[in-house]
C-alpha cells in the first residue's frame, strides 16, 4: 500500500509534466532541454538503484522473517569480499556515467556570449520584489516583463540591488543567483514565441513568493519594433490635471519613456504586459484568462490603492500615503492600461 | 585503565559528598544516563515545537492564495522550523543516545568529562530557550535557517529576530562543541580493557566520527556567527558590500559548517541502525570493517563538498564540476553501508518489532533521499532543482526518512535500557505506519512540485500552476505524521505505568553489545567491575560461551564517582543573561552575565572537589 501510492502519484504526474510555460519537465528551449536530458539520465540511474534496493529489502523481509517459535541461530557471517567489491565498483561506474555528463554540461552552459555581437545582452537587476531588465545595446529599460527575440542567444548579466535573489525561467533554463557585489553571467535561448513564467528562487523577504516575472519571446522583427516603441517619447495622460498628478506622484520613482525617475519599475507600455506587479494577470491581455483574473484597469486600481495588500513589504506607497483621490487612481489606472506598445 | 586501588590523590575523597534529590538532582547531575534523559526531554520538547511549526506551514500551503499565516509570520515559521529541527531537536536526540549508550557500550563508568557533559547540556538548553523566546518579543528570526546576508543584515531584517538566531545558536553551539570534545575524549580514553577500536560497536564508531566532525565543523559556525553578530550589533562590515564586505563569504562559512552538520546528524543515525538490525536479525553486522571504513570516508568527503549548496551562486564551471564529482563520490561509501545492512538481514532471522520496522524502513527510504542527493550533486541539473521543492523533498527524505526514523527506532530499542520499561509494541507499530505513510505522502510529491516550478520558502502560490493537488496531499501527510508522533508521545507516557526494575538485562533477548549486559536501567556507576572485552559483539560472545555476565577486568573495589554540581546550570544562566544583554544592547547586563560565568569558572577551578566513592555490595567501606 505505502509503496503503491507514490507510484500511482508518479504515473499521474509523468502523464502531465506541468505547464508548458513553467515546468522544468516540459522544456521549451535548448538550455532547458540539455538540463532535462541530464535530469532524466540521473532519474534512470537512480531508479535502477532504488529498484534494486527495494527488491532486496522486500525479498529479505519475506524470505528471512522469523517464524513463530523459531529459536535457531542464523549463521554469523562476517562479510563477503566478492560482494563488497561488487557494490563498491558498480556505484563507482554509475557515478562516473553521471559525472561525465555533468562535467560536459557544466562547461557547455558556462559559455560566455558577452562579446558576441549577435547575442542580445540583458542586464537583470533584482529588487525586492520586482525585476529590472536593461538592454545596454539599445539603451532601454523595462520591468517585470522580459522581451527577447527568438533564435538568438540572450546573454544575461545578473546583479541584485538589495538582497540576494535568484533568476529562474524553468521552462527555458536553470536558475542563477543575483548577488550583491558580484556579477553573474548566464545565457538562455528562446526558440519558440511565447510567454514563459519566471520566478525568484531565493528567499528575499516577505513577498519572495510573489516575485514572479514573465519572459516574452517574440520574432526578431517584432522585437525590433518593440525596441523602437520603447525608445519613443513618453505619452502622458491627455487630461492636464491627471498628467500633473501622475508626474508629481508616480514619476518621482517610476519612468515612462524618456520621463520620470529611477528606483521603481519602468512603466512604459505597461498596458501591453501580461500582469500587474508580476502576479495579477490581466484578463484583457493574457491568452487564456482564468475566471478569477481581472482586467488591467481593475488590477491597476487594486495595486495603486494598496500595494501592501498585494505584495507585503514592497516599497511602493499606498494611494492614501501619496494623496491620490479615487478619481485620480481610476484615471491613472485607465491611462496606464491604455498605454500599449505596438510591436 | 583499570583502577585496582584508590589512587593516593583520591584518598581523601572519602568525605561524604553532597547528594541531591528531586529537581535539584536533575539540575546538578553529572551522570551521563541522567544527562541523556535531559537531552531526550529537551529534544522532544523542541521536536514538538518544530513539528507544530511544520504543520502550520503546511496548513498555510494547503491551497493557493491561502491566508492562514501572513508572509512575515510564514518566513519566521520556516526559519524557526529549520533551525529548531536541526539544532534544537536532531542534535539533542543524537547527544541523548550518545550519552545513554556510549559509556555502556565501551565499558566505562561515565564520560571523560562529566562536568563538561552537564555544562554542554545546559548551554545547549539555554541557547535553545533564548532562540525560542524571540516568538514573544516581537518577531522570530525570518531569514531562513541559513540566514543568508544581506537579508539577515540589519538593513533588511531590522527587528531583533536574527539577533536571537545569532545569540541562541552561539550559546547552544558551545554545548554541541563541548559534547563533541567530550565524546571524542571518552571514546579514545575510556574504553574497557580489550575494547580495541575495531571492536567498538558501530553506534560508538559512528558517534566518534560524528564528534570529530563536530570538533572541526562547529568552530566555523562560531566564527560565522561572531562575524554576523558584529555586523548586526556593532556595525561591523564583514558582509556589507558597500563597505567592502562580501556576502558570498557568509554562504561559504555557513556551508563549511552546514554540510558536515548533515553528517553529524546522519552518521549516528547510521550507527543506531547498525545496532538495531543485527539484534533483530539475530545475526552479526555484515562487513564490519568496510562499515567503519565507509563511515570515515563519508566524513572525510563530507568536508570537501560544501559548495554543492552554492552551485547557482556563480562559482564558475571549474568549481561546480569539482564539487559535483566530490559530492557524487559520497554515494559510493553510502552504497557500501546500504548493501551491508541489507546483507546483515540476508540469511538472518528477522523479528518484526517497532524498532526493527523503523530500522528496516530506514534503508529504502534513506536510499530515496540518497539518490535524489546524487541527482542534486550534478551541478547543471541543480540549476533546475536548487531552492525548489525538489530540494525540500530531498532533505526531508534524508532527515525525516533517515534521522527521525532512526531516532524513533532507537527510542523503542533503548527505552528499556534508559528507563527500565518497555514501550508498547502495538502502539509502536501503529505509530510507525501512521508516521511512515504520512511521511511519504508529505514529501514524495515535493520532488515533482519542484520540477514543475515551485520554489521553496514561498508563503503562498498562485492557482493554475499545477501545484494545488500535490500541496493538498502534502498537508494531509503532514497531519498524519503529527498524529503518529502524538501516539508515540502517549506510548512513552503510558510506559511509566509499568513498575521499574522488572526488566531483564537483555530484554530483546538477542542483544550483542555490552549495554545489554547491564541491568535496565544500569546503576549510577554502570559497572561494578570494569568488564574485560574478549571480542567484537562482546556481550554476544559471553552469552555464546554460556556466561551470564561480562568477565571482570578488575577486582571488586570502591568506585570513584564525580560530585554533582549546580555550576553548569548557573554558568549557562550567565550565558543566557549575557545573550539578552547583547541582543538589546544592554552592556551592563552583558557584563553582569559574563562576569557571573567567570565567577562560576573561578569557583570550579579553585574549589578542590575529588568526588566521592560508592561501595558496592561486598566491598568494605
Amino acid at each position: 500500500m505505502k509503496r503503491l501510492l507514490p507510484l500511482a502519484v508518479m504515473a499521474l504526474l509523468l502523464s502531465a509534466c506541468g505547464r508548458e510555460d513553467l515546468s522544468a519537465l516540459n522544456p521549451q528551449g535548448p538550455v532547458a532541454e540539455e538540463l532535462f536530458s541530464l535530469v532524466m539520465l540521473a532519474i534512470y540511474i537512480m531508479t535502477l538503484v532504488s529498484v534494486v534496493v527495494f527488491a532486496i529489502t522486500i525479498y529479505v523481509l519475506i524470505r528471512f522473517r522469523r517464524r513463530k517459535g523459531d529459536t535457531s541461530l542464523p549463521k554469523q557471517v562476517e562479510g563477503n569480499h566478492k560482494l563488497e567489491i561488487i557494490w563498491t565498483v558498480i556505484p563507482i561506474i554509475l557515478v562516473m556515467i553521471l559525472g561525465v555528463a555533468t562535467v560536459k554540461t557544466t562547461f557547455s552552459l558556462a559559455k560566455d556570449y558577452s562579446d558576441d555581437p549577435d547575442a542580445v545582452q540583458v542586464k537583470v537587476i533584482a529588487h525586492q520584489y520586482w525585476w529590472e531588465f536593461q538592454y545596454p545595446q539599445y539603451g532601454i529599460t523595462t520591468a517585470q516583463e522580459l522581451v527577447v527575440p527568438t533564435g538568438k542567444k540572450i546573454m544575461f548579466e545578473l546583479v541584485a540591488a538589495d538582497v540576494k535573489h535568484s533568476f529562474w525561467i524553468p521552462a527555458i533554463g536553470g536558475k542563477m543567483d543575483t548577488n550583491t557585489g558580484v556579477t553573474n553571467r548566464m545565457y538562455l535561448e528562446f526558440p519558440k514565441e511565447g510567454v514563459y513564467r519566471g520566478k525568484c528562487a531565493e528567499l528575499c523577504g516577505p513577498s519572495h513568493a510573489l516575485m514572479d516575472f514573465k519572459a516574452k519571446s517574440v520574432s526578431p522583427d517584432s522585437f525590433n519594433r518593440w525596441v523602437e516603441a520603447m525608445k519613443a517619447p513618453a505619452v502622458l495622460p491627455a487630461d492636464e490635471n491627471l498628467a500633473q498628478a501622475f508626474t508629481a506622484k508616480c514619476l518621482a520613482c517610476h519612468a515612462v519613456g524618456d520621463q520620470g525617475g529611477f528606483g521603481g519599475p519602468d512603466l512604459t507600455g505597461i498596458g501591453s504586459k501580461q500582469t500587474v506587479a508580476g502576479i495579477l494577470f490581466n484578463s484583457d491581455v493574457v491568452a487564456e484568462p482564468q475566471p478569477e483574473d481581472k482586467t488591467t484597469v481593475e488590477n491597476l486600481i487594486r495595486w495603486i490603492t494598496n500595494p501592501q495588500e498585494v505584495k507585503p513589504g514592497n516599497m511602493m506607497p499606498s494611494a492614501a500615503q501619496l494623496g491620490l483621490t479615487q478619481e485620480e487612481i481610476e484615471g491613472i489606472a485607465k491611462y496606464l492600461a491604455e498605454y500599449k506598445l505596438d510591436y | 585503565m583499570t583502577t585496582h586501588a584508590i589512587p593516593a590523590s583520591h584518598a581523601h575523597a572519602h568525605a561524604k559528598a553532597k547528594r541531591y534529590t528531586g529537581i535539584m538532582d536533575w539540575l546538578t547531575t553529572v551522570d551521563h544516563k541522567k544527562i541523556a534523559i535531559l537531552y531526550l526531554l529537551a529534544g522532544l520538547l523542541f521536536f514538538v515545537i518544530g513539528g507544530i511549526e511544520a504543520i502550520l506551514i503546511r496548513i498555510q500551503l494547503i491551497k493557493p492564495l491561502n491566508n492562514f499565516l501572513d508572509a512575515q509570520t510564514f518566513n519566521e515559521m520556516l526559519t524557526m522550523h529549520g533551525t529548531t529541527m536541526i539544532f534544537l531537536a536532531a542534535m539533542p536526540f543524537v547527544f541523548a543516545f550518545m550519552n545513554a549508550v556510549i559509556p555502556l557500550q565501551i565499558g566505562a563508568r561515565d564520560v571523560a568529562y562529566p562536568f563538561l557533559n552537564a555544562l554542554g547540556f545546559w548551554t545547549f538548553f539555554f541557547g535553545a530557550v533564548l532562540l525560542n523566546i524571540s516568538w514573544f518579543t516581537g518577531g522570530a528570526p525570518d531569514a531562513g535557517w541559513t540566514s543568508y546576508v544581506p537579508l539577515a543584515s540589519n538593513t533588511y531584517s531590522a527587528g531583533e529576530g536574527v539577533d536571537y538566531y545569532v545569540m541562541g545558536l552561539q550559546i547552544s553551539g558551545i554545548g554541541s562543541l563541548l559534547g563533541g570534545i567530550n565524546f571524542v575524549a571518552t571514546i579514545i580514553n575510556m574504553r574497557a580493557p580489550g575494547m580495541s577500536f575495531m571492536r567498538l560497536p558501530l553506534f560508538t564508531w559512528a558517534s566518534f566520527i560524528a564528534c570529530v566532525l563536530i570538533v572541526f565543523a562547529f568552530p566555523a559556525l562560531t566564527v560565522g556567527l561572531v562575524a554576523l553578530m558584529f555586523d548586526r550589533l556593532f556595525m561591523g562590515n564583514f558582509f556589507d558590500v558597500a563597505d567592502g564586505g562580501n556576502t558570498i563569504l557568509w554562504e561559504h562559512i555557513f556551508w563549511i559548517f552546514g554540510h558536515p552538520e548533515v553528517y553529524i546528524l546522519i552518521l549516528p543515525a547510521f550507527g543506531i541502525l547498525s545496532e538495531i538490525l543485527p539484534v533483530f536479525a539475530r545475526k552479526r553486522l555484515f562487513g564490519y570493517s568496510s562499515m567503519v571504513f565507509a563511515l570515515v570516508l563519508i566524513a572525510f568527503l563530507g568536508f570537501m563538498v560544501w559548495a554543492h549548496h552554492m552551485f547557482t551562486t556563480g562559482l564558475g564551471p571549474v568549481a561546480n564540476a569539482l564539487f559535483s564529482i566530490g559530492t557524487m563520490l559520497i554515494a559510493v561509501p553510502t552504497g557500501i553501508k546500504v548493501f551491508n545492512w541489507l546483507f546483515t538481514l540476508w540469511g538472518g532471522s528477522i523479528k518484526i518489532t517497532a524498532a526493527s520496522l523503523y530500522a528496516i524502513a530506514f534503508i529504502p527510504t534513506f536510499v530515496l533521499g540518497g539518490v535524489t542527493g546524487v541527482m542534486l550533486a550534478s551541478a547543471p541539473a541543480d540549476y533546475q532543482y536548487h531552492d525548489t521543492y525538489f530540494v525540500v523533498g530531498h532533505f526531508h527524505y534524508v532527515i525525516v526518512g533517515g534521522i527521525v526514523l532512526a531516532v524513533y527506532g532507537g527510542l523503542h530499542f533503548w527505552w528499556p535500557k534508559m528507563f527500565g520499561r518497555m514501550l508498547n509494541e502495538t502502539l509502536g507499530k501503529i505509530t510507525f505506519w501512521t508516521f511512515y505513510i504520512g511521511f511519504h505522502l508529505t514529501f514524495f510529491v515535493h520532488h515533482f512540485l519542484g520540477l514543475l516550478g515551485m520554489p521553496r520558502r514561498v508563503y503562498t502560490f498562485l492557482p493554475n500552476q499545477g501545484f494545488d493537488l500535490m500541496n493538498l496531499i502534502s498537508t494531509i501527510g503532514a497531519i498524519l505524521m503529527g498524529v503518529g508522533t502524538l501516539i508515540l508521545a502517549i506510548n512513552m507516557l503510558l510506559s511509566f505505568r509499568q513498575p521499574k526494575g522488572q526488566l531483564p538485562n537483555d530484554p530483546w533477548g538477542d542483544g550483542r553489545s555490552m549495554e545489554w549486559a547491564l541491568p535496565s536501567p544500569p546503576p549510577e556507576y554502570n559497572w561494578k567491575q570494569i568488564p574485560l572485552v574478549r571480542g567484537s559483539d562482546a556481550w554476544w560472545k559471553e552469552k555464546m560461551e554460556g556466561n551470564t555476565e561480562m568477565q571482570p577486568a578488575e577486582p571488586l573495589g570502591p568506585i570513584h564517582m564525580p560530585s554533582p554540581s549546580i555550576l553548569p546550570f548557573l554558568m549557562s544562566v550567565g550565558f543566557f543573561v549575557a545573550g539578552f544583554g547583547f541582543i538589546y544592547h544592554l552592556n551592563w547586563l552583558t557584563i553582569a552575565g559574563l562576569l557571573f560565568v567567570l565567577l562560576c569558572m573561578a569557583i570550579r577551578s579553585l574549589k578542590d572537589d575529588h568526588g566521592y566513592h560508592i561501595y558496592p555490595e561486598g566491598v568494605k567501606e
